[in-house]
């Protein structure tokens, strides 16, 4: 049990998606203007991470790794398909959120008139993306890739409501010109990573 | 070196490098910019990888644009860009296997660089196969000199090298250069790309963003 909650706190402070592994910046800066939609943003990100890090996990262990299709047929034992693992964990994705988005949409019309506009965007988000390599290449079991995927998206959602947070009350000061915008976003987020680095080393 | 291209060509291929650079107005690829930026070689490696990624999958999608129905576009771009970077990841780890681990996941997220998919959608979809190539590598340049300057800063401010070769001697070796430990953590990058666009949007004050 401990691991688990080690691994959720890793996930979500000190290995910050966006802020430590500037995983998801571009959606994570174009959409941090507003707090509202940021949290939609957010939101959408924790549903889908949730739910593609375990199914890609599945997908790995079932399909892809050495020797993992020996249950279909014995014959299968020593196909190794992990050099296709990028084309199979983008499809997944993209076919995980478009059920997720038609099942939001006929089920819950209200939560899709929140969320809606950002789920097909998410398909293409790295921070996604990079959830699921990352469960890969740290070799996580299921289960800790759930608590992975719940982790990772949470402490992105974080990230970037309180980016959006700050960036509203940027409305009330001067900024240089050629710093506007998108620059000053740059510098906050710099900010913002130095104090994160503050929950490094955090450990039950 | 763009001799022999036509205005347009020569338009298509050089603008981005600064006056529409992607990183730094279109806001696109910045993900992968930060992380791979503490030491040059692989800032350097990650550029070309997705200077030729951008540049092939722009000519692909361009060559097929008009068979592609629009309502599954996106997925046949998809698997047009990650098939290509299967391909990169392969020849990376077959020649170049102590870098491709340092890069670790950041090959495989090249699939979902905004450029890549910005450059398909936006301009691949639209153009012939030529202009949509240099299209590609006109955009991987611009997003390959601001890659390889932050990683020149981060590495010669952060351990005094570069190309892991000693340029500023360290205290710690017995020489005079004390290092910027600040510099190889993750905020450094955000601050060095924060200031590029200040100093690019200052001498170019007709793009800066408006007050809101």
């Amino acid at each position: 049990m401990e691991h688990y909650v080690n691994l959720a706190i890793k996930s979500i402070f000190i290995e910050n998606m966006a802020l430590a592994f500037f995983l998801g910046m571009c959606s994570f800066l174009a959409v941090s203007k507003k707090v509202e939609t940021a949290i939609g943003l957010g939101t959408a990100v924790i549903f889908v991470q949730t739910l593609t890090v375990p199914l890609n996990n599945l997908v790995l262990n079932i399909f892809l790794k050495e020797g993992a299709m020996a249950w279909l047929h014995p014959a299968l034992k020593d196909v190794d398909l992990t050099f296709l693992g990028f084309i199979t964990y983008i499809g997944t994705i993209a076919a995980a959120t478009q059920v997720v988005e038609m099942t939001v949409e006929r089920f819950a019309p209200k939560l899709y008139a929140a969320l809606g506009v950002f789920l097909p965007l998410i398909a293409v988000n790295c921070a996604i993306l990079g959830g699921s390599l990352f469960m890969v290449e740290r070799d996580y079991n299921f289960w800790e890739s759930v608590v992975f995927g719940i982790g990772s998206g949470l402490g992105w959602a974080l990230a970037i409501i309180a980016l959006a947070a700050v960036r509203e009350k940027m409305r009330y000061s001067n900024v240089p010109g050629g710093l506007r915008g998108l620059g000053i976003a740059f510098l906050l987020t710099g900010l913002m990573a130095i104090g994160f680095m503050a929950f490094s080393g955090i450990q039950l | 070196m763009a001799i022999g291209l036509s205005k347009k060509e020569r338009e298509v291929l050089l603008d981005p490098l600064f006056h529409n650079n992607p990183i730094a107005f279109q806001v696109l690829g910045i993900c992968s910019a930060l992380a791979v930026t503490t030491k040059l070689d692989t800032a350097v490696t990650m550029a070309i990888a997705l200077t030729l990624v951008t540049a092939f999958s722009n000519l692909f999608i361009s060559l097929v644009r008009n068979t592609v129905p629009t309502n599954i576009r996106i997925i046949v771009q998809l698997s047009i860009i990650a098939s290509l970077v299967i391909v990169t990841d392969q020849i990376l780890k077959a020649y170049f296997f102590d870098i491709s681990k340092r890069l670790s996941v950041f090959v495989g997220l090249i699939i979902t660089n905004c450029i890549v998919m910005g450059r398909a959608e936006g301009f691949a979809m639209q153009n012939p196969p030529w202009i949509s190539f240099l299209d590609g590598i006109g955009n991987g340049l611009g997003y390959s000199i601001v890659l390889v300057t932050v990683g020149t800063l981060r590495e010669l401010f952060g351990s005094g090298k570069l190309f892991g070769h000693t340029i500023l001697p360290l205290v710690t070796d017995g020489g005079w250069y004390v290092p910027n430990g600040l510099m190889l953590l993750a905020p450094a990058a955000f601050f060095i790309i924060g200031f590029f666009i200040w100093i690019l949007r200052t001498l170019m004050p007709e793009r800066q963003e408006k007050e809101d």
